[in-house]
């Protein structure tokens, strides 16, 4: 089996989750959506870090890890106030970009 | 010395508008004394003249850098040559003559001060317009006689005929004005300089061959403008309409401005830039055409006018067509243009104080079918106008005979079918002369005496003339001295100028070393023009004289021919003014405001309504959903990798 | 896992990964299309799980490991929190309210999809070097040479990353009290002196079949009182209705004897929450 396999895999993991992202209204859904999505980068970097023999894919993909760790708990924390002040979780809700 | 001879009319005008009430006693013998100095200056410059040899009478006075900017630089600077000292002659010896009289004629009238102020304004204006060195300064003399042309026409402001005819005098001096002042900028553009000599020494290398730095094409331009602005000042055809109504002035105004001295200006003009018109043949002819035009419509105006003044004005018209023709002939007749310019002005200039002088002694009355037999009662004023009439059909002998003449050969002259044309045309034009004035001075000074029985004084006369003071029948009686006086010295000038000046053709000599000159070799020999001349103007005194002289003159004007329907009217030319150009303007403007607001508007409101809706559409992009900007992003990195991937293929 | 992973395909990698990525796009699926916030997030940390199976076939054990105790453990554990909070039961209405959305977000994932697919394709590979030698030393041995060599910067501004993450996430949640909380005292004061509801709030279930918090008790006349459900279940919406579930099973009980006893059955579907005085008054009418 080539390993390429492994990038469509991602890309169809990917295109899921921005679809996701895009449909979706809950807000905490579409975060898992972008969870989707960055795994599925993840998956690719670690192909890539296979493909060309070497550990920098596996690294960045570490860092990408750390990174969604703290989006994600700030993100959450954003969803936790939003639905605090707002009494929802919708992102249809959180209209405040057109008065 | 030269800027002396500006500088007292200029002061006089200053003194006499800026002085207020408190110089309303003195101020005509101020502006009288003030042209007198004027006029002393110009006779001592003259004698300088005189002093020197043929070739060394120029004469050039730097006074200041009036415009001192790189690459374009204009000076006010004088010249004196023998073209301008004769001009400069004319109009302060006439010019000092006709404030004399003004002190008669407009003794009762308040604003005197002002008219006298308004008088030195224009002749400080008139000197700095044919004394000036370049054309620059030319422009600044020409509107400033159109300015105190403009104030003296409306003097009477509170005649709405008057102000009316100021405007429009003013107006359609505009338009020879832009044409001047188009020359002014091509000539820069051309020659890079205004002044006289450069510009005409270069025209002159020009035609001579060698190094032609101009095309005629623009030498061609240059001249036509400047015979349009020659048309709008010199009362030419098509901008000929604005003399007559400007009768509506004061008389001594219309003998000043509107027949000796300012009209004249528009020859003065071909005739200085006369190198240049030489290079342009095709504008040369031009000039010649007008010429002819006019001589003969003003003839046609002057025959079917009952009122004094504007017979008188047409003519003006008349006389000044027969200057441009000749100025149009190139250096035949130069000389002789201006000759007759200065004939002209002396016995024009005695007609219009002589009808002043009738109006004076006749309640103001301008309808010369309500005078009759006016000998008797104003016996100076009959002597000196009946001169001044000999001279102007060119009795042998007199002023006009010897100029008039000398045109017609010069016309004659220019050769081929051409000259037999113009030859034709001035001869013809001279025949009407002769009736026209004939039947003036019929019907002013002889015949019965029409005033008397008058349908008892009009019932609308008060209210017209409501400070003639007289009222009633009016009391022919002589004018003062204050006024014969002048009218005397001018009749002289009228008879003996043109023989002083034709006999031995010194006044040609005099001029030719600035308009150069050359014999013209007319097709039949000059005796045989001159007895031609002769006849014709016998044929026309004979004609007016059947028509007027034989036959009671009714008081009430017969309905009259086609033709001099057509003449009163000015042959249409007010009607044709109104219907080519304000018609026209009108419709040019509506139209203009019709593609404003539907296509100039359009485009802009239709651009504003169509991003203001594009707008509107768009905004619905703008929904504040989070999500619809997530698919706008998503959608816009496709494209991005659409792109990428396009650029790779390719 | 294996160790051929690392420098070939073996077969046996093939089929794990046929079968393994079948349940991953579904899993990913899944957490799209759920209605429930906890199904979607049981389905995404299926899929990450499956994911951590193919880190681990491509040789990347840490990481695999990693990703089952971070992620599946950790992050998706504090996802289940936040949709405790929010209210686990609330299930989405999966209708689209912005007119097109759905559509342009198909079309443009199909799009994207495509592109990506194609990209990939265009991407020839034939042969590719394993990770046999760059973890000849051992994966971890390996990531943390260059983690604390070549990428110590980008380590050392990570933790600052999550540091500041720490605090920004209290600094959101946190709520400063402003004023002092108020005594029973003084909340009883207060009660009496607005003299709106002065004795205790009913409890939930009380004159109810059912006896459970999210279940409104019934006045005498049948309707629920909302005052007996507490107030952050009521600001949900999370509130079951109960009232009609007696009716219908009344309604229910008397088709089934009316089919038992051969009556003409009701031809009228029951209204759910209608009367049955009205029902019945329409029915004299007819």
């Amino acid at each position: 089996m080539n390993p390429v396999n492994y990038l469509y895999l991602a890309a169809l993991l990917f295109t899921i989750g921005a679809t996701g992202v895009l449909v979706r209204r809950n807000a905490i859904v579409v975060f898992m959506c972008i969870e989707l999505m960055l795994n599925a980068c993840n998956l690719s970097l670690i192909a890539f870090s296979r493909m060309h023999g070497n550990l920098d894919g596996q690294i960045i993909a570490f860092f990408t890890m750390v990174v969604a760790a703290a989006e994600v708990v700030v993100g959450l924390a954003i969803i936790v106030s939003l639905f605090r002040t707002r009494h929802s979780a919708s992102v249809d809700d959180a209209r405040l970009m057109k008065l | 010395m030269i800027a002396l001879l500006i500088a007292a009319p200029l002061l006089g005008a200053a003194v006499l508008l800026c002085g207020g009430r408190r110089l309303d006693k003195a101020g005509h013998w101020i502006g009288t004394a003030l042209a007198f100095v004027s006029f002393g200056l110009g006779a001592v410059l003259f004698a300088g003249l005189l002093g020197r040899g043929a070739e060394d009478r120029t004469l050039v006075q730097h006074l200041y850098s009036w415009v001192p900017v790189e690459g374009f630089q204009a000076d006010v600077a004088f010249r004196l040559d023998q073209l301008s000292i004769t001009f400069v002659l004319l109009i302060t010896g006439v010019g000092s003559l006709i404030h004399v009289y003004s002190i008669g004629y407009m003794e009762h009238d308040e604003r005197r001060r002002r008219f006298f102020g308004y008088l030195n304004l224009f002749l400080a204006a008139m000197l700095i317009l044919v004394l000036a060195d370049n054309y620059l300064l030319l422009y600044l003399g020409w509107e400033g006689v159109g300015l105190a042309s403009y104030l003296l026409i409306g003097f009477w402001q509170h005649k709405p005929s008057a102000a009316t005819a100021a405007k429009k005098a003013f107006l359609v001096n505009r338009v020879g004005d832009m044409g001047l002042s188009i020359a002014v900028m091509l000539m820069f553009t051309t020659f890079g300089t205004f002044a006289f000599t450069p510009v005409l020494d270069s025209v002159g290398a020009a035609t001579s061959g060698a190094a032609a730095p101009v095309g005629e094409g623009t030498l061609t331009a240059i001249a036509l403008m400047l015979l349009l602005a020659a048309c709008g000042k010199s009362a030419q055809v098509p901008l000929q309409s604005w003399l007559g109504d400007a009768m509506e002035g004061p008389t001594p105004v219309s003998a000043l401005i509107h027949a000796a001295t300012m009209v004249t200006a528009g020859v003065y003009l071909i005739v200085r830039s006369g190198a240049i018109f030489d290079a342009a043949p095709d504008a040369q002819l031009v000039v010649t055409v007008v010429g002819a035009v006019t001589l003969i419509f003003g003839a046609i105006v002057g025959c079917a006018k009952d009122d004094i003044k504007k017979a008188l004005a047409g003519s003006t018209m008349s006389q000044i067509g027969y200057m441009v023709l000749a100025a149009g002939l190139g250096p035949i007749g130069y000389a002789v243009a201006i000759m007759h310019l200065v004939t002209h002005g002396f016995f024009k200039a005695g007609l219009f104080l002589g009808a002043g002088s009738v109006m004076h002694g006749m309640n103001d009355e301008v309808d010369m079918r309500k005078y009759g037999g006016l000998r008797k009662y104003m016996p100076v004023t009959f002597v000196t106008f009946g001169l001044g009439y000999l001279a102007i059909i060119g009795f042998p002998g007199l002023s006009g005979f010897f100029s008039k003449d000398l045109i017609i050969e010069a016309a004659f002259a220019k050769g081929g079918v051409q000259g037999w044309i113009l030859g034709t045309v001035t001869l013809v034009g001279a025949g009407i002369t002769a009736y026209y004035m004939t039947r003036v001075m019929l019907m002013t000074f002889f015949g019965e005496e029409r005033w008397r029985n008058l349908p008892a004084a009009s019932p609308d006369a008060p209210d017209v003339e409501p400070a003639a003071g007289h009222g009633g029948v009016p009391h022919p009686h002589e004018s003062p001295k204050v006024m014969t006086v002048p009218m005397i010295v001018l009749a002289f000038g009228s008879v003996f100028a043109g023989a002083f000046f034709g006999i031995g053709e010194r006044f040609v000599h005099w001029l030719e070393p600035v308009t150069s000159f050359e014999h013209g070799h007319p097709p039949v020999s000059a005796l045989t023009v001159t007895a031609a001349t002769v006849t014709v103007m016998a044929i026309g005194v004979g004609l007016a004289w059947l028509h007027y002289g034989r036959r009671p003159v009714p008081v009430v004007a017969p309905r009259g021919s086609l033709l001099t329907r057509a003449a009163r009217r000015d042959l249409y030319q007010d009607d044709f003014n109104h219907v080519v150009l304000v018609r026209g303007g009108e419709h040019l403007t509506r139209s203009l405001v019709y593609v404003d607001h539907t296509l100039v508007d359009g485009v802009v409101n239709g651009t504003a309504a169509g991003v203001g809706g594009l707008s509107s559409r768009m905004r619905r992009l703008q929904n504040g959903f989070a999500r619809s900007y997530a698919v706008s992003m998503f959608g816009g990195t496709a494209v991005l990798v659409a792109a990428t991937l396009l650029m790779r293929a390719v | 896992m294996n160790a051929l992973a690392a420098y070939s395909t073996s077969t046996g990698e093939a089929v794990q990964f046929w079968i393994l990525g079948t349940i991953a796009v579904l899993g990913a699926l899944g957490t799209v299309f759920m209605k429930r916030a906890v199904h979607s997030a049981l389905c995404l940390a299926g899929t990450m799980i499956v994911l951590a199976v193919f880190y681990l076939a491509n040789g990347a054990y840490f990481l695999g490991i990693v990703q089952i105790v971070v992620y599946t453990g950790a992050i998706m554990m504090l996802f289940l929190f936040v949709v405790m909070l929010v209210g686990v039961t609330a299930a989405d209405s999966l209708k689209e309210t912005i007119r097109g959305q759905r559509w342009l977000a198909l079309l443009c994932g199909l799009g994207f999809g495509a592109l990506l697919v194609g990209g990939i394709g265009n991407a020839t590979l034939t042969e590719f070097e394993g990770l046999a030698a760059a973890n000849s030393g051992g994966n971890i041995q390996g990531l943390a040479a260059l983690l604390f060599g070549k990428y110590v910067f980008a380590f050392e501004i990570t933790g600052a990353l999550l540091i500041t993450a720490a605090v920004g996430a209290m600094v959101l949640t946190h709520r400063e009290r402003t004023e002092r909380a108020k005594t029973q005292r003084e909340l009883a004061e207060e009660r009496i002196r607005k003299g709106e509801y002065i004795p205790p709030l009913p409890a939930p279930g009380v004159y109810a079949r059912h006896n459970a918090v999210d279940i409104a008790g019934l006045l005498p006349d049948g309707t629920p009182s909302e005052l007996t459900v507490s107030a952050t279940l009521r600001e949900r919406g999370q509130i079951r209705d109960v009232s009609t579930e007696a009716i219908a099973d009344l309604r229910a009980l008397e088709q089934r004897s009316a089919e038992r006893l051969e009556r003409k059955p009701l031809d009228r579907q029951p209204r759910p929450g209608g009367s049955t005085e009205l029902t019945r008054a329409e029915e004299a009418q007819q």
